[in-house]
């Protein structure tokens, strides 16, 4: 007699518990403006990235064509993975003196595993994030930048 | 005349099988190969291979200096990134004997809990949807959205974010970050009853989960299972309590115990530590002192020469790093004593004799992630 019970409250328990479960499921079935999915090709030109959101590494540039980078070579040494090369080149001063300037400052993007500490070593603030992240090309080489821009020179108020 | 060969004819049912599961496969969450040994349906014993996705984080290591390290242990646990770059600074701090201004302290104790619910909620999606109920993926995922979120605006990404640094940390919190914090536990605390009605409750999924895998208290300590696996089976392990570290002796909150160590209340000790972390991230986010986001640190941090080691509780249990240094600003050696590795070597012990679509409940409730066995 027992089991007899037991075989139809087990029923009528596990009825209620789908509806239980159901409820929840319905009531957002009726509420479609608890819905978040994005529809993301489409938005792309509302999409607004937060401020601090780590696409890849840039060099930020000013009107005139001046960055802040003096080629010291730290962000190299402090980048885990070898993302960053480093080219120098030696310029003559007016003073006779020979002044280190980069040549091509050169940032794998393929290997960044995005980490900062670049950006958070370089002395003199020359780096920055970037905010794009459509990152998808159809060749690896497309992914090794060099973020000083061609006719670029150092900024005047720098010292080393 | 005609020959007759008298073949063996064998019983299917009786005869032992070897399939292997994975190591692409949906219910192990990564690429785990098990090689199983069925009888008819049933499990009679368990092999797990792994190795799959070894990257030699150990090895990788030893070249690199101490805040480089930090981004490597992200890609360990990826769902707990936050709680293993906190082990590695705390190492680095206790070794140099730093002492990080309290602000920090309590923002990476937020930040852990956080980081801790939001893994739980992943866990929740696909413990749903290893037992069929894909609603749960999309809505677990839907807030854990709400995390990362924060997440994203404050430090920028949203599953490896290398934000800690030893001493410290990479920069100070956005200015949002406390509003978002409170308005998400508000809405968490309201959708975690959804939780409750899609799953807790539903009578197939108890059926399921009921009395399957047990893991004895006696076993889970000599296995070493830890962390809310362990627990439920009774085994208190929790090192925020027992070795208090960033600002948990400060907040109020219970380490839940569970005793039957089934695979359901195994479920039932990750529902109760997402509330458990909202309690103390709501005692915390309010009186985050003002002061330095970061400690005073020499440019090239050199651990003095001795063996080093930390343990912190990740979401999955017990997160040890072990470091021999000597005097270099590299370690010598390095090691991460893993929750997932030691819990999944208790599966063959609690899935033997069970049938095989619950082998997948029960692995789906030990929650491994397979970067962090094969690291
Ligand atoms: S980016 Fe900064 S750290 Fe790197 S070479 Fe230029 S100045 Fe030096
Ligand atoms: S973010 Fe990290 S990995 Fe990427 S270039 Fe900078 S230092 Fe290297």
């Amino acid at each position: 007699m027992n089991s007899f019970f037991k075989y139809f409250t087990d029923i009528f328990r596990a009825v209620k518990s789908l509806l239980t479960g159901m409820k929840v499921t319905g009531r957002y079935f009726f509420s479609p403006w608890e819905i978040v999915t994005q529809q993301y090709p489409e938005n792309r030109n509302k999409l607004k990235m937060y401020d601090r959101f780590k696409g890849e590494v840039i060099m930020p540039h000013n009107e005139q064509n001046f960055h802040r980078c003096t080629g010291c070579g730290i962000c190299e040494t402090n980048c885990p993975n070898g993302s960053i090369e480093i080219i120098q080149d030696r310029i003559d001063m007016p003073d006779g003196k020979k002044k280190r300037i980069i040549s091509k400052h050169i940032y794998h993007l393929s290997m960044c595993t995005f980490c900062g500490l670049c950006i958070k070593s370089c002395p003199s603030n020359a780096l920055a994030w970037g905010q794009k992240f459509e990152h998808a090309v159809y060749d690896r080489s497309k992914l090794s930048k060099i973020l000083n821009q061609p006719g670029s020179s150092i900024i005047k108020d720098i010292v080393e | 005349m005609k020959e007759v060969i008298n073949l063996p004819v064998k019983n299917i049912e009786e005869e032992e099988y070897h399939i292997n599961m994975g190591p692409q496969h949906p219910s192990t969450h990564g690429v785990l190969r098990l090689v199983v040994s069925l009888q008819g349906e049933i499990v009679k014993s368990l092999k797990p291979h792994c190795g799959y996705i070894h990257r030699g984080i150990e090895k990788m290591c030893e070249k690199d200096t101490y805040p480089q390290i930090i981004h490597l242990t992200d890609r360990m646990d990826y769902l707990s990134a936050h709680i293993n770059n906190h082990a590695v600074c705390l190492l680095v701090e206790k070794a140099l004997e730093v002492e990080v201004p309290e602000r920090v302290k309590y923002i990476r104790t937020i930040i852990d809990e956080l980081n801790r619910i939001a893994s739980h909620q992943l866990w929740w999606c696909s413990f749903g949807m290893d037992m069929g109920g894909l609603t749960c993926f999309f809505y677990g995922l839907r807030d854990r959205e709400k995390i990362l979120d924060i997440f994203e605006e404050s430090f920028g990404s949203r599953l490896l974010h290398s934000y800690y640094t030893p001493g410290g940390l990479m920069m100070d919190i956005h200015p949002n970050f406390q509003k978002g914090v409170k308005d998400f536990i508000k809405y968490f605390r309201k959708k975690i009853k959804d939780y409750d009605d899609i799953l807790t409750g539903n009578i197939i999924m108890q059926e399921r989960t009921k009395g399957i895998g047990v893991l004895t208290k006696e076993d889970a300590i000599s296995y070493g299972v830890i962390g809310p696996s362990g627990r439920a089976s009774g085994f208190s392990c929790d090192v925020r309590k027992h070795h208090p570290y960033g600002v948990y002796d400060k907040a109020d909150f219970r380490e839940i115990l569970g005793n039957d160590g089934d695979t359901f209340t195994r479920y039932l000790m990750r529902m109760h530590e997402m509330r458990e972390s909202m309690k103390i991230i709501e005692q915390l986010i309010d009186n985050i002192p003002a002061g330095d986001y970061t400690a005073k640190m020499k440019a090239v941090i050199k651990l003095p020469a001795g063996e080093y080691y930390q343990r912190v509780e990740a979401a999955r249990g017990e997160l040890g790093v072990y470091v021999v240094s000597d005097g270099n600003k590299t370690p010598y050696r390095m090691k991460f004593r893993s929750p997932n590795f030691s819990n999944l070597s208790a599966l063959d012990h609690i899935s033997r004799g069970v049938k095989i679509a619950d082998l997948v409940a029960i692995g789906g409730s030990l929650d491994y992630v397979i970067p962090d066995i094969d690291r």
